[in-house]
């Protein structure tokens, strides 16, 4: 196959980017959109030009590194899938295939399709944990978790933190990345007793990241790759709200999504 | 040509006792650091995954001031996260047996009696405490309706102990220890260092007192000094170039310790993962696991006539051979891993293979779909049949899924005692770093419990041991110090060298080709002749590669070409040790299969006599010239026997 690639280069945070198009062959329908990429950073450094700088780890679809708009789209026309999975044989040949970083305040661009997304770190810091020490649990089995209360938190914890909720949101909410975690823990037993001390850092820090609010447009769910539900914010603002009327005092300013 | 050190043996200083209780009278007799004293010590953690996350999230709960460094954006993205199947424990929750006798006797056998057995039997003993520490996490383990804890069986046991989270375990595990590595970030015992590169150790007076790195975003070389380093870098599979890794995994830090006087040791032991998506081309960039536990309810088979071209579905019943079945009838599917890669092997070999290449085995679904319902196997196997229809385009609830053997994981690392610390003092490997628990070949969901009965219950106490003992704090250091100078210079000076070559090659041709070296010769099968040819070749390709790579752009900037022509640089120098190691181990046990020394019924044959030691290797100043070690190996418990699972 024979592709066109559209691509936003940009040589660092500060600097003015634009868009770049370049002709890559010998392209197969079984490699992944960033192999293709692979090929073409092979073409521009025999060529002496720099390469397209993009993050990629696992490559199959669970780190949460690579993330790229393609044809406007977070990871791409496919449904639950990450850009590193999106394979050539979903485009045509010919086609021309636009690709530019995850846009948002939040995630300053780095260079070319290198975006900063250590915001969610400190979101995680604010309190994604529970409190316990290494060598302090009880027996696992001393605590039962029903079957669908663990497949429901388990469906939460999926988030593999892409970013591509944020991206695909037209506020650039962060609401879906932190509704995921709060909901996960508010169905587990495990961190009960910071439950509300987590939802009202969490969702503090969020808002200090710079990240919009959630107005219900749902594409984030739609752009997850782990097709997480639009659901775990509804449940982050119960969680956010129940906190807040105990905490009455914390609660200031911003809000859950 | 290897040398044989004078006074090769080494001691482990593995404690004395019964095996039962050697770790508890170690923990009641090794020093101690006072609450008070623990914030004074600067610890260097480098790596975020299960081993090092672990390590750096429980040392600072202790109280220390822990420095974590990571190549990712964010320690959540280390390659633990795409560990899928599961973890041991010996819980024995299923009572079908279990115990920590148990977990320790399949494990050493699992490893063909390679591996040290006061070592092993500690890694059991600490496994019930894992799967309890993460459960009180928050990871959301699978679970039976009565809410207990759900098993799955795996490769070599006949018990029922792996825990698992779907098929996303080790992203699981990983999350609840970033979660308390996070926790540490907010208390402010440890400082978070992502997208740096460690280039260099430093050592002062012989004591590993900090390391060098590149800062990945801006180019600059940095300092930083402490009181020890753990290291947990993980393994050193992507030398193959195409592996199951994740492409920037990769054996800088490990092999950079080991040019410092860090003996490394079993290169050679490397384990090819018989479950992969075969290659498809040339410009792919990795091979994609499917998880072991498919091999619970999946079927392996190949048709009985040679180069039998039909599609699965029309070859009949009685034409397939169903040969792990048929060859192992007490473990079936579930052998342990080199011995399902080296039998899938033969298979292809004589022409039994399928697909477009010829080299794939079928793992087929059909009659677990029939047994269990559709429902069934898409709520144990769901995410990975949609990853497999994803990369391939087929749906292994109609077709058969087609799988080939490919590197996965490396047994082999840096030497480290009892205490998991390397030959320089204050410097420790955990995980899959280091060398020590899996022999020469590791059983499947052990790497995850490894990995964080390292950093979660082993490293906080011996590395409290090494402070204590070795009166670092009244000798400070600071990166002002003249080794940090020379280190960062000389780091400078190799990052300046590579990014000014200007010749005709990338540095992912030169990959390609080590990669290509490493599979024919040191792959599933290995021997004298083809060792000493990749020897030669990487040598060959070591010198055009400093000669003629092209690396381009700039030292001071994001720089991905740099990045990987450092480690490609390493990977040519490891990869001949892997050769030599091979070369010099005149047996097969495990993954390392040296054609020479096999059974009449094709199964690896050990050498007790003269082989029964962990290789630890020298560096010389001279790749070609490397200088044996041995750890002689004593099965005081585990009798040393012919390995079989029929």
């Amino acid at each position: 196959m024979k592709v066109k690639i559209k691509v936003w280069r940009q040589a660092g945070p500060n600097e003015k980017g634009a868009f770049k198009t370049y002709d890559v062959d010998g392209i197969l329908p079984e490699m992944s959109l960033l192999e293709t990429l692979d090929v073409l950073n092979e073409q521009l450094t025999k060529a002496g030009e720099e390469p397209v700088a993009f993050d990629s780890d696992c490559r199959e679809g669970i780190c949460g590194a690579c993330g790229l708009m393609v044809n406007g789209m977070a990871h791409g026309p496919r449904r639950k899938c990450t850009s590193c999975e999106l394979r050539m044989r979903h485009f045509g040949e010919g086609a021309m295939i636009t690709v530019e970083p995850f846009r948002a305040r939040a995630f300053p661009v780095i260079k070319d399709l290198v975006v900063d997304r250590s915001a969610f770190d400190r979101i995680i810091a604010a309190g994604g944990y529970t409190s316990v020490n290494a060598g302090s649990a009880p027996d696992a089995n001393s605590i039962l978790i029903p079957k669908d209360k663990a497949e429901k938190a388990m469906d939460s914890a999926a988030c593999i933190g892409c970013g591509a909720c944020v991206a695909a949101c037209p506020n650039a909410s962060a609401s879906l990345f932190v509704g995921a975690k709060i909901t996960q823990f508010s169905l587990l037993p495990q961190g009960q007793a910071e439950r509300d001390r987590r939802a009202l850092r969490m969702v503090a820090q969020m808002d200090e990241e710079g990240f919009g609010n959630c107005s219900n447009h749902a594409e984030c769910e739609a752009a997850c790759p782990k097709g997480i539900s639009i659901s775990n914010i509804a449940n982050m603002r119960r969680e956010y709200m129940h906190a807040g009327r105990v905490y009455e005092e914390h609660a200031g300013g911003g809000g859950a999504g | 040509m290897i040398k044989i050190a004078e006074e090769p043996m080494m001691n482990a200083q593995i404690p004395d006792g019964p095996i039962e209780s050697k770790w508890a009278n170690h923990k009641s007799n090794i020093k101690l650091v006072s609450p008070a004293n623990k914030r004074k010590y600067t610890v260097i953690v480098v790596g975020t995954g299960l081993a090092g996350g672990a390590a750096a999230a429980s040392l600072g709960e202790l109280g220390y001031n822990v420095l974590n460094f990571c190549i990712q954006d964010t320690p959540r993205r280390a390659h633990s996260v795409a560990a899928q199947g599961g973890i041991n424990a010996a819980k024995n929750y299923q009572n079908d047996g279990d115990s920590v006798w148990r977990l320790f006797y399949d494990t050493v056998k699992g490893g063909d009696f390679r591996a040290r057995e006061a070592n092993v039997y500690r890694l059991a003993e600490l496994s019930a405490n894992i799967i309890d520490q993460c459960a009180a996490q928050g990871v959301p383990f699978a679970r039976e309706y009565g809410g207990t804890l759900a098993n799955r069986s795996f490769g070599g046991a006949q018990v029922s102990r792996t825990f698992y989270a779907r098929g996303q375990t080790g992203q699981q595990l990983l999350l609840g220890c970033y979660s308390s590595l996070m926790r540490q970030v907010d208390a402010g015992t440890v400082k978070l260092f992502p997208r740096r590169e460690m280039l260099d150790l430093v050592v002062i007076d012989g004591r590993a007192r900090g390391i060098v790195c590149r800062n990945l975003i801006s180019g600059a070389i940095e300092s930083y000094a402490a009181d020890a380093v753990v290291l947990a870098t993980g393994g050193y599979a992507t030398a193959f170039f195409l592996s199951t890794n994740a492409v920037n995994s990769n054996a800088t830090a490990i092999w950079r310790c080991h040019k410092k006087g860090a003996l490394f040791a079993n290169p050679c032991y490397t384990q090819i993962h018989p479950t992969c998506i075969p290659l498809a081309g040339e410009s792919q960039s990795k091979l994609t696991l499917m998880s072991e536990s498919l091999r619970n309810d999946g079927r392996v088979w190949v048709p009985k006539a040679k180069g039998d071209k039909r599609p699965p579905s029309q070859i009949p019943e009685n034409e397939r051979d169903y040969y792990l079945e048929r060859i192992y009838p007490a473990f079936g599917n579930l052998v342990p891993r080199d011995i399902a890669s080296r039998a899938a092997k033969r298979m292809c070999d004589s022409g039994h293979g399928v697909g477009n290449t010829g080299y794939a085995v079928y793992l087929d679904f059909a009659d677990a779909i029939k047994r269990l319902g559709v429902d069934t196997v898409r709520d144990r196997y769901g995410n990975l049949f949609d990853m497999y229809d994803e990369i391939t385009g087929e749906s292994p609830y109609q077709l058969p899924m087609r799988i080939y053997p490919a590197p996965h994981y490396t047994m082999g690392g840096l030497w480290v005692d009892y205490n998991l610390m390397s030959t320089i003092p204050g410097l420790h490997v955990l995980g899959e770093a280091n060398f020590s628990d899996h022999g020469a070949n590791r059983l499947g969901a052990s790497a995850l419990m490894q990995g964080l009965a390292d950093g979660y219950f082993v490293i906080p106490y011996t590395l409290g041991h090494y402070l204590a003992d070795s009166k670092v704090l009244s000798a400070k250091v600071t990166t002002d110090h003249p080794a940090f100078k020379e280190a960062v210079s000389a780091v400078t000076e190799q990052t300046r060298r590579l990014v000014g070559a200007s010749g005709k090659h990338t540095v992912r041709e030169y990959h390609w080709k080590l990669g290509r070296i490493l599979w024919d010769h040191v792959g599933m099968g290995r021997n004298a002749k083809g060792l000493e040819q990749a020897m030669s070749d990487i040598r060959a390709l070591r010198d055009e590669f400093w000669k003629d790579v092209h690396v381009g752009g700039s030292d001071q900037d994001f720089n991905k070409n740099l990045e990987f022509a450092g480690r490609v640089a390493d990977f040519m120098e490891l990869g001949e040790l892997m050769a030599q190691d091979a070369w010099h181990r005149n047996e097969s046990c495990g993954g390392h299969f040296r054609e020479e020394y096999q059974t009449p019924e094709g199964e690896a044959k050990r050498d007790d006599q003269n082989f029964c030691y962990v290789g630890a290797w020298q560096w010389s100043g001279n790749p070609s010239e490397p200088v044996l070690h041995k750890e002689e190996l004593e099965f005081d418990y585990v009798h040393l026997a012919q390995r079989s699972y029929k």
